[in-house]
Order: structure tokens, then C-alpha cells, then sequence
């Protein structure tokens, strides 16, 4: 009896803790892991694989602009792959509806269409973003990123920049 | 003296059960997001672009949210996707073709018997309302990345005489 009681309180409490995890990972915030180097130097600021560290960097992403869709030039944001729903990918927005954007390979200008909005890497020779599959829609964004929260010697905010070659017209 | 102690443990209990009883509500809370983003959520749809089968004027329907997660929406399923051209909004839709499918579809029903052929790239979905005349989807906006996908609509409420599964 004394065990069956101990396992029922232990389930009860892993799922009222998962119930609660779940509610703020959806809601609120939530942590995630980024990989590879495409949005270097601003996460994994390694230069080549020999330097790689042990760790990738671990990044707070804020679930509130999910009311709104409100975002700005500038803001990192984790969105969910268009070619591929399973994989989320981290990159900048550089543009938003509306903006004139030119694209890299045959200097064409496109326009930014409703509800979409242009991401690049930070790194732009080891990105995969915009460039490769056009505007994404906005409705594909799961979060912002706001701050660095591992490793330890590079915890700190995620400034909303944008290199000035890189603005829209 | 004595008094006081009790006034104190008094006000220590009421404390106790204030914290217990706002634990328990937002322990409801949560169950009730994670019920409402997981599993079914009733939604509302207005507007003519899936008649015959929904009614113009605000069906009620149930939609399950585990058949997109685990990839399991298929050609025939009405599905909630959130809009491409606002992310605020939601329209619902039927699957015609699934990535690597080639679609044939008439992109002005109105005017012309025009066809077209297209293959869906990798990762999309082709939509279209079952009112071709008076719908705004693929034809228009492409295929749909597989992501923007939230529900697959399995039953309606209301109104009542077609309570059940969708035909």
C-alpha cells in the first residue's frame, strides 16, 4: 500500500511539473541549444573547427512577441525550418513586410510580401536562410531570442543590431 | 499577548490556504493551455470559401493538434492553418496535395478553364477551400509550409443537425 501510494504521488508530481514546464516553454520562456555557424560571432563565435568549444551556446527565447507578431529590423528570432517542420532554425530579421530587398545572386529587388519577413545569419557565407529560400512567413516564428545563458563566460544580452550593408532600401 | 500569537497563526493559515488555493487555479490554467495547444480546441470559422461543407455563418468545430505534430495530416483533412499573409489570423482549409505531389488545379475557376500543373516542393502543403469561386488559398498564396499547420479539424458542434464527423 505504502508503495502504490509513494507512486501515485511521484506520477502526480512529474506530471503537474511537466504541465507547468510545458505552460512556460509555450508561453513565457523557453531554452534551446544553437548549433552550428551561421549566426556567428554572435552564438558559437568559433572561427573554424579546430577551435570549437566543448559547448554549444544555450539562448533564452521570450515567447510574448507570439501575442502580437510585432518584430523589428534587427531582432534574432527562432522559427521553424519551411522545408522542414521538425527543425527550428536561429537567424536575424533583416527585413519586413514591405521593405525592398535585394537579392544576393542576381541583383534583383524583391519585395518583402504581408506577413512575411526576410532572416539572414549573422555569418553570411555559412548561412542558409532568405537568401536560398525566400521570405518565410511569419506565422513560422516560435520566439525571440533575448539573451546568452551558457556557457558561463558569455552570458549577456543579444543586441537587436543590423550591419549597415545589410539594411533595406 | 496571548492574543496576538493566535491573531498571527490565524492570519499564517489563511496565508497557507490563499498560496494553496492560487497553486491550484494555476495548476488548472495549465492544464488548460496544454489540452488547448495539445490535444483539441473548438474554434469558430466564418465565410464562404469552404461551403458546401462548412456554412457560411459560423460553424463551431473541434480541432485535434497531435495529428500535426506527429506528421499525420494527410490529402482529404480540413486543416487550421495559421494565415501566411497575417499570422494573427487562422483559416481552415482542406489538403489537396502533400510534398512531392503534383497538384492540378484551375487558378481562375471564373473566367477561363485554364489548368495548371505544379509540383509541391519538399516541406509544403497545397490548400484550397472546397469553393473554388470564392476562396483565397494556394492559387493565390503557393504552397503552404507543412509548419504553419496547427489543427486538423474531426468534428463539428454546431450547429446542431450536422453534429458529428466532417463529410
Amino acid at each position: 500500500m505504502g508503495t502504490g501510494n509513494f507512486l501515485w504521488n511521484l506520477s502526480k508530481n512529474y506530471f503537474t511539473f511537466g504541465l507547468i514546464g510545458l505552460t512556460v516553454s509555450d508561453r513565457y520562456f523557453s531554452i534551446v541549444s544553437v548549433q552550428g555557424t551561421s549566426m556567428s560571432p554572435t552564438f558559437n563565435s568559433h572561427v573554424d573547427n579546430s577551435k570549437r568549444p566543448l559547448t554549444d551556446d544555450r539562448v533564452l527565447v521570450e515567447k510574448f512577441c507570439l501575442e502580437k507578431y510585432k518584430f523589428f529590423h534587427g531582432d534574432v528570432v527562432v522559427f521553424c525550418s519551411p522545408t522542414n517542420h521538425r527543425e527550428k532554425h536561429v537567424k536575424r530579421i533583416t527585413g519586413l513586410p514591405g521593405d525592398w530587398i535585394s537579392a544576393p545572386h542576381n541583383y534583383d529587388v524583391i519585395v518583402v510580401p504581408e506577413g512575411h519577413c526576410w532572416v539572414e545569419g549573422d555569418n553570411s557565407a555559412l548561412s542558409f536562410d532568405s537568401r536560398s529560400i525566400g521570405p518565410i512567413p511569419l506565422g513560422l516564428i516560435r520566439g525571440r531570442v533575448t539573451h546568452i545563458v551558457w556557457p558561463p563566460n558569455r552570458v549577456g544580452k543579444v543586441h537587436r543590431t543590423i550591419s549597415q550593408e545589410r539594411l533595406p532600401f | 499577548m496571548r492574543n496576538l500569537l493566535h491573531r498571527i497563526s490565524e492570519l499564517k493559515s489563511a496565508a497557507k490556504e490563499a498560496v494553496s488555493k492560487s497553486l491550484l487555479f494555476a495548476k488548472f490554467l495549465c492544464l488548460l493551455h496544454v489540452t488547448d495547444t495539445y490535444l483539441c480546441s473548438p474554434i469558430i470559422v466564418y465565410g464562404p470559401s469552404m461551403l458546401p461543407t462548412l456554412n457560411m455563418a459560423g460553424d463551431v468545430l473541434l480541432a485535434e493538434h497531435l495529428s500535426p505534430l506527429l506528421g499525420k495530416v494527410g490529402p482529404g483533412d480540413v486543416v487550421l492553418v495559421r494565415s501566411p499573409e497575417n499570422p494573427r489570423k487562422s483559416i481552415t482549409k482542406r489538403v489537396l496535395g502533400m510534398e512531392g505531389d503534383s497538384v492540378t488545379f484551375l487558378p481562375d475557376p471564373a473566367n477561363s478553364d485554364r489548368s495548371l500543373t505544379i509540383r509541391v516542393p519538399k516541406g509544403h502543403v497545397w490548400i484550397q477551400g472546397d469553393n473554388i469561386y470564392a476562396s483565397r488559398d494556394s492559387r493565390q498564396l503557393g504552397p503552404i509550409p507543412y509548419g504553419l499547420i496547427e489543427g486538423k479539424v474531426f468534428w463539428r458542434v454546431w450547429p446542431p443537425r450536422d453534429f458529428g464527423t466532417l463529410g
